[in-house]
């Protein structure tokens, strides 16, 4: 099934931030969303992934077909890399772990607390949940933070092989991932003119 | 949702995660009442079941602000909401959780501290029913309060400021059938009226909690 989005205007605390995004993904084609920080990378992926609703325009997807991936990776400290996963299959209905854990080479880690890993064994572990989620569109906001170079390939090599099953991902990223083949969407040129009915509207007309 | 309770419950036994903090208050609370009123044994028994339903209200309150502060805190509450299970569904199980690891002990030790309190004889049981009845809707009324609060810093004030006095149709009714349980008087319609909040804020809180979750993560 095909995304398409259409001339979509988002939205963050009443002032619109992106106009006229407009875009199409076929199962197995992957976009990259660029943009300076604050330009709304975020706010176009919470409102794809149904978290927030958009001002104006047309999101042709179901909602329930997308796992989004933020900032935060949702892991409990207390908790083991294996209970941590084993949670995040069981609430999307899956149980089989293992091929997350060996694509991002956390087999060794398995009975470690999450509150013990590294940053970057951390981040590898929120990637992993995408994996278990078992969903067909990935919505990773920023997904390479604090990984090194052998862990983006990882995580390059995990996106080549979900969209080669017939899956779907929009990334917003700074960095390259050595995904050639992937659609690249500039932000930059969408940003939306802040009016002054948008202000007016955020701040109750008492601001200005 | 099996799952989430199973985590939340795994969570809370775990280290920090918070639980017997009700229960050690709750104890305190009671035993500082009996050194405060002093050795009048008339005096305690007569106040004893109002003591003991202020003071598991109290206690329930001081875990509520983690419910949802935690999970918001880690980014867990947003994956969840995009996860496949209705949002309804995820609050009840945060407060059947809640009750769980707070309610039901504050239950079963209740009869234990009214001993303290020189609670009389007939009392104990319907303490036990009462609080039985009764601390379900106390999970599910604080659920919704921190669902109100989830997105605010130091939320905690302010939840307690929103939820007591929603507590209090709970806590008149709770504590008249474990007075009138203790002096060996008809129960039957205060302990219908308990229920009847109790089964009216199951029916209608998780619905109107999953509600303003769903604004407060926009």
């Amino acid at each position: 099934m095909d995304m398409r989005v259409k001339d979509l205007c988002v939205a963050r605390g009443g002032v619109a931030l992106l106009e006229g995004v407009s875009f199409t993904l076929a199962p197995g084609q992957a976009l990259i969303l660029r943009g300076p920080n604050g330009s709304g990378k975020t706010t176009l992926l919470r409102c794809l992934a149904g978290l927030q609703d958009p001002r104006g325009g047309e999101i042709g997807f179901d909602r329930e077909l997308a796992a989004y991936g933020a900032h935060a990776d949702g892991l409990k400290a207390q908790m083991s890399v294996t209970e941590n996963l084993t949670f995040w299959a069981a609430v999307h209905g899956l149980s089989d772990i293992a091929p997350a854990l060996a694509a991002f080479d956390l087999e060794a880690l398995r009975d470690r607390q999450a509150g013990m890993l590294s940053a970057g064994q951390k981040r590898r572990l929120g990637l992993a949940r995408m994996m278990v989620t078992g969903r067909a569109l990935w919505l990773l906001d920023e997904p390479t933070v604090s990984l090194d170079a052998a862990s983006v390939a990882l995580f390059a090599e995990a996106v080549r092989a979900h969209l080669a099953g017939g899956g779907m991902a929009v990334i917003a990223t700074h960095i390259d991932l050595g995904l050639p083949e992937a659609a690249v969407l500039d932000l930059g040129p969408l940003k939306a003119r802040a009016e002054m009915d948008d202000f007016d509207d955020a701040f109750g007309g008492a601001f200005l | 949702m099996i799952a989430l309770l199973r985590r939340d419950l795994t969570l809370a036994l775990r280290a920090g995660g918070g639980f017997g903090l009700g229960l050690a208050f709750y104890l305190i609370l009671v035993a500082l009442v009996a050194f405060g009123v002093g050795p009048e044994g008339a005096l305690l028994a007569r106040i004893a079941p109002g003591i003991l339903w202020v003071g598991a209200l109290l206690a329930c309150l001081l875990s509520l602000d983690r419910i949802f502060a935690l999970d918001r805190e880690d980014g867990s509450l947003e994956l969840l909401a995009t996860a496949p299970l209705p949002l309804e569904g995820i609050v009840t199980m945060k407060a059947l959780a809640h009750w769980i690891t707070t309610g039901l002990p504050l239950v079963v030790a209740a009869p234990l501290l009214g001993l303290m309190l020189n609670l009389p004889g007939p009392g104990f049981a319907w303490l036990f029913v009462s609080l039985l009845i009764g601390t379900p809707a106390l999970s599910v009324l604080g659920t919704f309060g921190a669902a109100l609060t989830v997105g605010l810093k130091r939320g905690g004030l302010l939840l307690s400021l929103i939820v007591l006095p929603l507590y209090v149709p709970t806590l008149i009714f709770g504590a008249e059938v474990a007075r009138r349980g203790a002096e060996g008087l008809a129960v039957q319609t205060p302990l219908l009226l308990l229920a009847g909040i109790t089964c009216g804020t199951l029916a209608l809180l998780p619905f109107a909690s999953a509600a303003v979750l769903r604004v407060n993560l926009r």
